[in-house]
């Protein structure tokens, strides 16, 4: 089901007829997905329907059976987490993978130290932390030097997503981002991953959540047992038919209408959505 | 690199950030109820347990007794060095205890007129074996993923059986060098006991400063100018305390005896040595991370196996040291050297002092203030002529009160997930 609506722009990302088999199942039957900068892409499906396959092929985890992938126009090959990394991708997973006994300097930087004569450059990769911190307006935080067990689920979460665009990262991939947080923190995070679509980079965000998901993203993209059911502007549809694309694949809705849609975006005012 | 997309509204912090006294005091407070409260509690438990001995026993505190103490702890501190370096993976390494046995034993065979090798090489070859008992350790606890603690029960059981080989039938073989003998025994002349200390404190004044005026001229949080001099002077207290007690005389009136004995700067050496590696460099900061995290470790492409066993080779290396400061106390290595037992003091050491058994959470220094708690208790006890039954109940209370204290705090400062 490819479509038409990135206006004659080449989107960031491009996948084309993805497949994957893991023995006699079908993960991904050919699926098709544009992924635009300067957008959130919700990708929304049922378990099982396809969703952390897809995204692995994405980040490099495993490689599809079948497919294209096209990156900024080019067709390309991700056989490994360094390739996804090295295109400017990086995903956040659920658990987040921060080291709690670290300060959010170090995690920031873990695996990545910068280095003066040899010795860890602090001071330099504090001020690095800090900037970054500053542009996505993460500013709850007591101290940047206070160990990420001391901090609330939001800031973490703040945290994982601020060390994934330290990189010169192009495509961000969230994995539920608001799965275990409450609701005070969900608006926080949210608030981050609008931000970081309004400053040009491309979000993929997963998520079961629908409020959430008319929250903030620009567009969905349904997956239903490996097959690619709904794919377009979040304007177009509303929490019903995702509900009923999610489940059955099918929907006999038809495309919301306008109004219907400032019921289904709770958030969206806050939030200074376009 | 921050992206450039994040840039344009990233701002860098004020020109000038400086904490005042009152911000930087109810940060520290706020940090110590939240349990990130370091070495303190131990501090005032060594200062608590130097009133009680002194209070039954006047000659606790004389500087004779002060410097014996640390000499006592110094092969629990070096031993206890190398423990942390597995602890802060979140493993353990039993064989601590026999690995210094072993270097001991390379070391004196080596001196003796057997081999007749001179003292630097007798001792770069304990080092070298003690190292590679790690690697084969390290080797086998990373890369076929066998439990630490099985793999070095091995350890402590075989080196055992190793180092009584080695022994022969004697038992025991007495240290014919004397500058090994030295290490332990000898002292520095009270002359080079200030110089050596002036000079540390020097280097120690110098590099605060550094870090104070580069911190406070690149705009970020910098603790208040008073409290870097309030380090430096802390540092000068300590340090000329320490010189006098060693420079007063301890011997007898025909005998004279004073000055620094040479395991405090070794001791120092090992510490300072431990702590840059542990704290300055990328390998330190990974045996932080892979102690807290080791799936986020592995995904920031840190190679687990190389780190995991890189620090076992360092904890047979340090041990390697205790063993060497301990045949030189007793100018002699037997088989009645009792590895099983120092290594449970050493685990004790680091632990007592708020390094954690499950990793992440540690410093060489905990070893240090460790040995030397250990050490006091055990010195202050013989000095009151309790019974060896007692000393050990009592040894156990303070332990799990030391424990529960570190615990209970540290708690508190952890978010619940």
């Amino acid at each position: 089901m490819a479509n038409t609506e990135t206006e004659g722009v080449e989107p960031l990302l491009r996948l084309r007829g993805i497949k994957k088999h893991f023995g006699a199942v079908e993960a991904l039957a050919g699926v098709d997905l544009d992924v635009p900068a300067g957008q959130v892409t919700a990708l929304l499906g049922d378990n099982g329907a396809g969703k952390s396959v897809l995204v692995k092929s994405i980040a490099g985890i495993h490689e599809p059976d079948d497919g294209e992938i096209f990156w900024q126009g080019q067709r390309v090959r991700v056989p490994s987490p360094r390739a996804s990394a090295a295109l400017g991708i990086e995903v956040v997973y659920q658990d987040l993978a921060l080291c709690d006994n670290l300060d959010v300097v170090q995690n920031m930087f873990l695996g990545r130290e910068r280095l003066s004569g040899g010795l860890l450059d602090e001071d330099e990769m504090e001020r690095a932390a800090a900037k970054t911190l500053a542009g996505l307006s993460v500013t709850t935080l007591r101290s940047i030097r206070a160990p990420v067990a001391s901090l609330s689920g939001g800031q973490r979460q703040s945290i994982a997503v601020a060390k994934a665009v330290m990189w010169n990262s192009k495509l961000v991939i969230l994995d539920e981002p608001t799965a275990a947080l409450g609701v005070a923190q969900t608006k926080q995070v949210l608030e981050l991953v609008r931000r970081l679509a309004d400053q040009g980079l491309a979000v993929i965000m997963i998520s079961h959540n629908l409020n959430d998901v008319f929250a903030v993203a620009d567009r969905v993209a349904i997956l239903h047992l490996g097959h690619m059911v709904g794919e377009g502007k979040a304007s177009e549809f509303d929490p019903q038919r995702v509900v009923e694309l999610m489940t059955t694949g099918r929907s006999t809705r038809q495309p919301a209408a306008p109004e219907a849609l400032s019921q289904a975006t709770v958030y969206s005012g806050e939030l200074g959505k376009d | 690199m921050p992206s450039s997309a994040v840039t344009a509204s990233g701002q860098p912090g004020p020109v000038s950030n400086d904490q005042t006294f009152g911000a930087y005091a109810r940060g520290l407070w706020s940090r110590l109820l939240a349990g990130q409260s370091g070495v303190l509690p131990v501090i005032l438990g060594v200062i608590l347990i130097g009133i009680i001995f002194q209070s039954q026993n006047p000659r606790f505190l004389s500087p004779e007794n002060l410097v014996n103490l640390l000499v006592q702890g110094s092969v629990f501190m070096l031993i206890g060095m190398g423990q942390v370096f597995v602890l802060l993976l979140g493993e353990i390494d039993l064989s601590l205890g026999f690995v210094a046995g072993i270097g001991a034993t390379v070391m004196v065979l080596l001196v003796t007129y057997a081999f007749g090798w001179p003292w630097w090489a007798a001792i770069l070859a304990a080092l070298a074996v003690t190292a590679a008992i790690g690697a084969v350790q390290g080797t086998l606890i990373t890369r076929l993923r066998l439990p630490s603690f099985v793999v070095t029960l091995a350890g402590l059981l075989g080196l055992q059986g190793v180092m009584i080989q080695l022994l022969g039938t004697g038992g025991t073989i007495p240290v014919p060098d004397e500058m090994i003998n030295n290490l332990a025994n000898g002292t520095l002349t009270p002359m080079m006991g200030w110089i050596l200390t002036a000079a540390a404190i020097a280097v120690y004044a110098v590099v605060t400063i550094v870090r104070h005026l580069r911190r406070h001229r690149s705009g970020l949080v910098t603790p208040p100018a008073g409290l870097t001099a309030l380090k430096i002077l802390a540092a000068i207290v300590a340090g000329v305390t320490l010189v006098v007690i060693c420079n007063v005389d301890r011997g007898s009136v025909r005998f004279p005896f004073n000055g620094m004995p040479w395991v405090i700067p070794i001791v120092f050496g090992v510490l300072v040595m431990w702590s840059l590696l542990l704290g300055r460099t990328r390998f330190g900061r990974y045996i932080y991370a892979i102690g807290g995290n080791a799936e986020a470790a592995r995904r920031a492409g840190i190679s687990l196996p190389r780190i995991r066993t890189m620090a076992f080779v360092l904890a047979g290396m340090t041990a390697g040291i205790g063993g060497i400061i301990y045949a030189s106390r007793l100018r002699s290595i037997s088989t009645s050297f009792d590895g099983g037992t120092i290594v449970l003091y050493v685990v004790a050491t680091a632990v007592i002092v708020g390094t954690s058994l499950f990793g992440g959470r540690g410093h060489p220094l905990h070893a240090v203030l460790g040995g030397v708690v250990i050490a006091a208790i055990v010195n202050g006890m013989a000095l009151l002529g309790l019974p060896a039954a007692i000393q050990l109940m009592a040894t156990a209370v303070v332990l799990l009160a030391a424990i529960t204290v570190d615990v209970v705090i540290r708690r508190r400062g952890e978010t619940t997930r």
